[in-house]
């Protein structure tokens, strides 16, 4: 059982090092309370997430993908998350055509210092997952 | 492929939300590892000492550590492994503390979350590769931003040390808000008496170049190696030929000029000179206010200067600058009275906030120091002070502490009786807040010493009767309503970040809280760090600071600075991009998407055409590993095999 109520499900995320992760960090040092389904993938930057990850996430097993990074104009790397901006817009329309509802993906930014924010973040997504339900026992239904 | 697996207690930070030795247990079961187990503090040095034994008895090859955040203690472990003879990129750890057990009270729950973060680690541990710095030069220049008194500490600091400083003030000198006080709690030393030779200093160090009313226009490059891009804002006097007699503004006609310095308590010339003892000591037209540039025809200035500096053709400069280091001290901004409606904004001329009063009591002040209303010029008799105005309330977003405001206000207070003696000051409070050496007797003086009325509660409202300011407010110990009628109140109003600190953090890359303040590495261990390398904070810029506590952090800094110096050559990531030209088709569009232009074209030997990086400039984002539409071009440490292994780890339909 998560904590939603419901059965635990699979939610994959990519946090972006210095800011999300250190988000995320800030919100567990604050003990802000969260579900348990997110899995944290830690990568330099939302930049470096290939749209591709996120569906091979979801194709293989995720009920749902969470994207974060710092917030535009405060990129670590200067530029990095106006490239994942562009691309994961660009994924979140393409998504239906695979099947799949755009909302079990999310990209969002929450800088290092947005503990609280974090939390937030989280439990409305893994609402918002589990209001979907399971993305693969459907697909074994139709089946 | 040899894999250990350490699962630690963190006493029962860990322990308690998650079952460490299932978590192990689980770990032995999958395949590569050969050995797992937990530990009550694996950072411990008997701790450090066990990773590195198991490492030579079991023959272990790669090493996961299930712990806190990587963010704290993954240098920590991999130094540990070096040590242990292994390449420190055969480190993974998994952040069981603060993204599991932390925040999640279901043991089972979070003991399953923990065997997947566990055998996410493994999975990635088993595609890293063994990668090795390469030390690049670097340049032992430091650039400090602000010219207050952290900073100014910091470049002295640095510039004892042997370092070439480069300091950059906004304003047309250095000093900052402690060069515009009176005096300075607890002591009630002169400010601008104590500060006025470190200025000086400043101005005459001959390791200190000095940009006043400069700006930060660009910053390049990274830890070592900056280019920062300065703008000299046009002053429409040249500097090289102003000596500061001060002739041009005894006879400039237009006196009507907003007195930055003064906080607009009285009005300055066109052009100016800030104030007595300056740093640099030169004049600047405030072109807003100068008749030459409203109406075309003026030129008095221009006329009686002794040496011929005045230009009103002057533009704005652009000077390059390189450094390896950068000290933050930007520091902090007041909150504008205009939001605090209740209490009249700005629309009371005898309602002021605290800076202003500061500057009707200093002898340099436009009063010269004789306290007096701003409205009919008398001395006040009564006189309100309110403190956290605006400090501690959500509503307006300040809710926190503004910090050294109870201090100022026991300070103006006892000041009042020394210019006043007859004079009756009352002080409404929250709490007094006064921790640090001398300053809770300092606070029971004013009002033991010197009669202070301090009146526990809030202002709810200020209104002019006559000629007086009515200061309604709660005594809220004694549970009564209290009417006090003023002749001048004073506002303690909350320090907020410096006007521009967001752009300026972006400039610098660095992170900013909700508030505008800027982020430290770590709250307790790290507190003059930021996030980038190379990149020191001092002062009010990371949170609002009284004095000696923003000396101590400029010090600390150019103590940083000095020690990263300290070196001839540093290492650098080796987590940068690789092309395989095997596979790269030249399609250049990495070099399109670098933002940091550290991808060249490249030609093979063979004729073929290729994508090329510059490992000294790649700062491992790895924007281009995800453009490459053949995976040609991959970041190290965080390839597409690498993130993979993580996702398949845990998505097994």
């Amino acid at each position: 059982m998560s904590d939603v109520g419901t059965k635990e499900l699979r939610i994959v995320g990519f946090l972006c090092n210095w800011c999300s992760y250190g988000g995320a960090d800030t919100a567990g040092v604050g003990r802000f309370k969260q579900p348990t389904d997110l899995r944290i993938i830690r990568v330099p930057c939302s930049g470096r997430v290939d749209p591709l990850f996120v569906v091979r996430a979801l194709l293989t097993g995720a009920d749902g993908v969470l994207v974060s990074g710092c917030h535009p104009r405060d990129c670590h790397y200067s530029e990095g998350n106006y490239y994942a901006r562009r691309r994961l817009e660009m994924l979140r329309r393409l998504l239906q055509f695979m099947g799949i509802d755009e909302k079990r993906f999310h990209y969002t930014w929450v800088s290092a210092s947005e503990g609280q924010k974090w939390q937030q973040v989280v439990t409305d997504f893994t609402k918002q997952v589990h209001e979907l339900g399971p993305l693969h026992d459907k697909k074994e239904k139709a089946d | 492929m040899r894999v250990g697996v350490f699962i630690c207690h963190c006493g029962s930070n860990i322990a308690g939300t998650v079952d460490v030795a299932r978590v192990a247990a689980e770990a032995r079961k999958i395949p590569g590892v050969a050995f797992a187990t937990n530990y009550m503090y694996t950072c411990s040095e008997p701790g450090q000492d066990e990773i590195k034994a198991a490492i030579k008895r079991e023959n272990l090859d790669r090493i996961v550590v299930a712990a806190c955040s990587p963010r704290m203690h993954e240098n920590t472990f991999r130094k540990t492994i070096q040590k242990a003879g292994l390449n420190k990129y055969f480190l993974e750890m998994a952040n069981i503390r603060e993204h599991i057990a932390w925040i999640g009270n279901d043991k089972e729950l979070n003991t399953e979350k923990a065997i997947d973060a566990v055998s996410m680690a493994i999975a990635k541990v088993m595609q890293n590769k063994p990668l090795h710095a390469t030390s690049f030069k670097i340049n032992k220049r430091v650039l400090v931003i602000g010219g207050g008194v952290a900073g100014m500490q910091a470049a002295l600091d640095c510039a004892d040390g042997g370092l070439d400083v480069v300091l950059v003030e906004k304003s047309p000198a250095v000093g900052g808000i402690m060069a515009r006080l009176d005096k300075t709690f607890p002591t009630i030393d002169c400010s601008i008496c104590i500060l006025g030779p470190k200025m000086v200093d400043v101005g005459q160090h001959e390791k200190i170049k000095l940009f006043a009313y400069s700006e930060i226009e660009e910053i390049k490059g990274y830890i070592g190696n900056y280019q920062i891009k300065i703008r000299k804002k046009a002053t429409y006097v040249d500097w090289e030929k102003c000596t500061g007699c001060g002739l041009c503004m005894e006879k400039c006609p237009s006196k009507n000029s907003y007195d930055y310095f003064n906080f607009g308590v009285a009005p300055t010339k066109a052009i100016n000179i800030p104030f007595p003892q300056a740093i640099p000591k030169k004049a600047k037209i405030d072109p807003n206010y100068c008749r030459q540039f409203l109406k075309g025809k003026c030129g008095v200035c221009a006329k009686i200067c002794p040496t011929g500096a005045i230009n009103y053709e002057m533009k704005d400069e652009i000077v390059t600058e390189e450094v390896g280091a950068i000290v933050v001290a930007t520091g902090y901004g007041l909150l504008d009275q205009n939001i605090l409606t209740e209490y009249g904004g700005t629309r009371y001329p005898d309602v002021i906030s605290g800076i202003q009063y500061e500057r009707l009591l200093n002898a340099s002040g436009p009063t010269s120091g004789h306290i007096e209303r701003p409205s009919d010029h008398t001395e006040p008799k009564t006189i309100v002070f309110v403190s956290c105005a605006g400090s501690r309330d959500k509503s307006i977003g300040v809710p926190y502490c503004s910090g050294f405001c109870c201090m100022y206000i026991a300070k103006q207070a006892i000041l009042t009786k020394d210019h006043i003696p007859d004079s009756q000051s009352y002080v409404f409070y929250m709490d007094i807040r006064s921790p640090g050496k001398g300053y809770d007797e300092f606070t029971r003086r004013a009002q033991e010493e010197y009669g202070a009325q301090y009146i526990r509660g809030r202002v709810s409202k200020i209104y002019p009767k006559g000629k007086k300011m009515i200061v309604r407010g709660a005594d809220t110990l004694l549970g009564t309503q209290v009417e006090i009628e003023a002749d001048l109140v004073v506002l303690a109003t909350a320090a907020i970040a410096a006007e521009g600190a967001a752009e300026m953090a972006e400039k610098l890359h660095i992170s900013y809280d909700t508030f505008g303040f800027y982020v430290e590495s770590h709250p307790k261990l790290r507190p003059v760090e930021t996030n980038t390398s190379g990149v020191f904070l001092a002062g009010a810029c990371q949170g609002p600071k009284d004095i000696p506590s923003s000396v101590g952090q400029g010090s600390a800094a150019a103590a940083k600075v000095l020690s990263l110096f300290s070196r001839d050559m540093l290492e650098s990531d080796p987590a940068i991009a690789q092309v395989n030209t095997n596979a790269c088709v030249g399609c250049l569009k990495c070099l399109k998407t670098c933002p940091f232009q550290a991808i060249v074209e490249d030609t093979l030997r063979s004729g073929k055409k290729v994508a090329k990086v510059i490992e000294t400039v790649c700062a491992g984002c790895g924007v281009c590993t995800s453009t490459c539409p053949c995976g040609a071009i991959q970041l190290q440490h965080f390839t597409d095999n690498q993130l993979l292994s993580e996702v398949s780890a845990i998505c097994q339909m």
